[in-house]
């Protein structure tokens, strides 16, 4: 079976990555590849290391606000430069009635603080592109 | 993978586009026969590339002076290649990648290209898709290349089989037990670093690694392995480090060690490349029931037998599935 390799990248301003690495540990765990990129990352800095690392998947969290600008960012450039196959998710403190909107730019998923990892997981599993 | 789709893919790559090279490491890493197939062809464009292995205990600061050395680089507008290479957890097949945290800001310049892999399969040695991530990128164009590995062992002893330069870094205060350990693989260091020199104790590493490399001193080729300081976050130290790289490099074009110590690594390559082969054959459900049992009824000593083991895989063609 395929490895899936993942990026996680903490997009915004604030320095708190707790979330972003649970999730990072949980992938790896269910014997995932974890890219993990840190903190205040630009859209432009982790489509261009999704581009190098030839990810399967792009998770980004977010906690302190400013995902409705950078979330639909990234998923638009990732569009572009690595096409229609790479799953962009996104996870942090993003109140319910945004997801809608999240969606429509491209996000495949957005998990509340509220989501299990094991949800998250099988999520992954179940959408991503396993064709090359 | 069609062979239009693939003479497609080497075209982008020569034309410099870094989604084709990561799919190339990406099909090499996962064993596709394309991978093998384009790995042929590139083969012949590689060997242009100074390859730097950079290894040492996590934690070490080795990304942060790779992301340090590789800014220096790129002042001299040198094109760089890093392939960061991790543990793969045994018992999940997972790995955390952590070495871009340091890098964040090189992931945006067009000249460097940086690659993370989990060491996989490969327990303990430098995996086989990292020396052949290097021979893509090495390809791609990239002047220097480093390869980054934690010091486990094997693994620490492989960057030397495929590193011109070897660069050891070390940081004070991890015990005097590590330390002795040490010892026995201080040979295949060309530059040691103690990072983390804001930190006490500094200076007492620095002359316990001078005295233990006075001790060893048995260079046939007169390198003196410098013993340099820095503080890799700060990039304090990293200037002297880079021109340790270069004398390194000078010495060895200088005195022709280059050529045959490439010689002599290319030959280690090619023979494991055969033991690989051979395992996989033998491995592949290689008909040796009969033998055995002739042994087992001691009809045929083990070494005969291993012989004629040989000798009828030799006769098979080892192309007919790639590795
Ligand atoms: N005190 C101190 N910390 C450093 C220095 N260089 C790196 N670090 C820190 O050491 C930790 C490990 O660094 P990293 O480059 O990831 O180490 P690696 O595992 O060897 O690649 C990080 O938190 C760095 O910020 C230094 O010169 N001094
Ligand atoms: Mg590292």
């Amino acid at each position: 079976m395929r490895k899936i390799r993942v990026l996680v990248a903490k997009v915004g301003l604030d320095g708190h990555d707790r979330g972003a690495k649970v999730i990072a540990r949980a992938f790896r765990d269910a014997g995932m590849e974890v890219i993990y990129t840190g903190i205040r990352q630009t859209p432009e800095q982790v489509v261009a290391a999704a581009i190098q690392e030839d990810v399967d998947v792009v998770g980004l969290s977010s906690l302190s606000g400013g995902h409705e600008l950078l979330f639909p960012r990234v998923a638009k450039l990732v569009k572009e430069q690595m096409g229609d196959q790479v799953l962009v998710i996104g996870g942090g403190v993003i109140p319910e009635d945004e997801i809608p909107a999240l969606k429509e730019a491209g996000i495949a998923a957005v998990f509340g603080p509220g989501t299990s990892l094991k949800e998250i997981i099988d999520f992954v599993h179940t959408h991503v592109n396993r064709a090359s | 993978m069609g062979s239009h789709a693939l003479e497609q893919l080497l075209q982008e790559f020569y034309r410099g586009s870094k989604m084709a090279a990561a799919r190339i490491i990406s099909l090499v890493e996962r064993n596709d026969p394309a991978g093998r197939e384009i790995l042929k062809q590139l083969y012949s464009k590689s060997g242009q590339g100074y390859i730097i292995g950079i290894t040492g205990p996590a934690g070490s600061g080795k990304s942060t002076l790779t992301d340090s050395l590789v800014k220096l680089l790129r002042q001299q507008n040198r094109r760089v290649g890093v392939v960061a290479v991790d543990p793969t957890s045994p018992f999940t097949g997972g790995a955390l990648l952590g070495d871009r945290v340091r890098m964040g800001e090189l992931s945006l310049d067009s000249e460097v290209f940086i690659r993370s892999m989990g060491t996989r399969g490969n327990l303990g040695g430098l995996s086989w898709a990292a020396r052949d991530a290097l021979v893509v990128l090495d390809a791609f164009g990239c002047d220097y290349l480093f390869v980054e590995t934690v010091g486990a062992g094997q693994s620490q002893v492989d960057v030397a089989r495929v590193a011109d330069t070897v660069i050891m870094v070390d940081v004070p205060g991890l015990g005097d037990d590590i330390q002795a350990a040490k010892a026995g693989i201080m040979e295949i260091g060309d530059i040691f670093v103690v990072n983390k020199a804001d930190r006490g104790d500094a200076d007492k590493l620095v002359r316990y690694l001078q005295s233990t490399l006075e001790l060893g001193q048995q260079n046939d080729d007169e390198w003196q392995p410098p013993v340099l300081k820095t503080i890799a976050w700060q990039g304090t130290g990293v200037e002297d480090v880079l021109k340790g790289i270069m004398a390194h490099r000078r010495h060895l074009e200088q005195s022709g060690l280059i050529v045959s110590r490439r010689k002599q690594r290319l030959k280690e390559e090619v023979i494991l490349q055969v033991e690989r082969l051979v395992q996989m054959r033998l491995s592949e459900g290689f008909q040796s029931e009969e033998v055995l049992s002739r042994v087992y009824c001691r009809e045929l000593d083990p070494w005969t037998a291993a012989k004629t083991m040989i000798n009828s895989l030799s006769g098979k063609k080892c192309e007919a599935r790639n590795p």
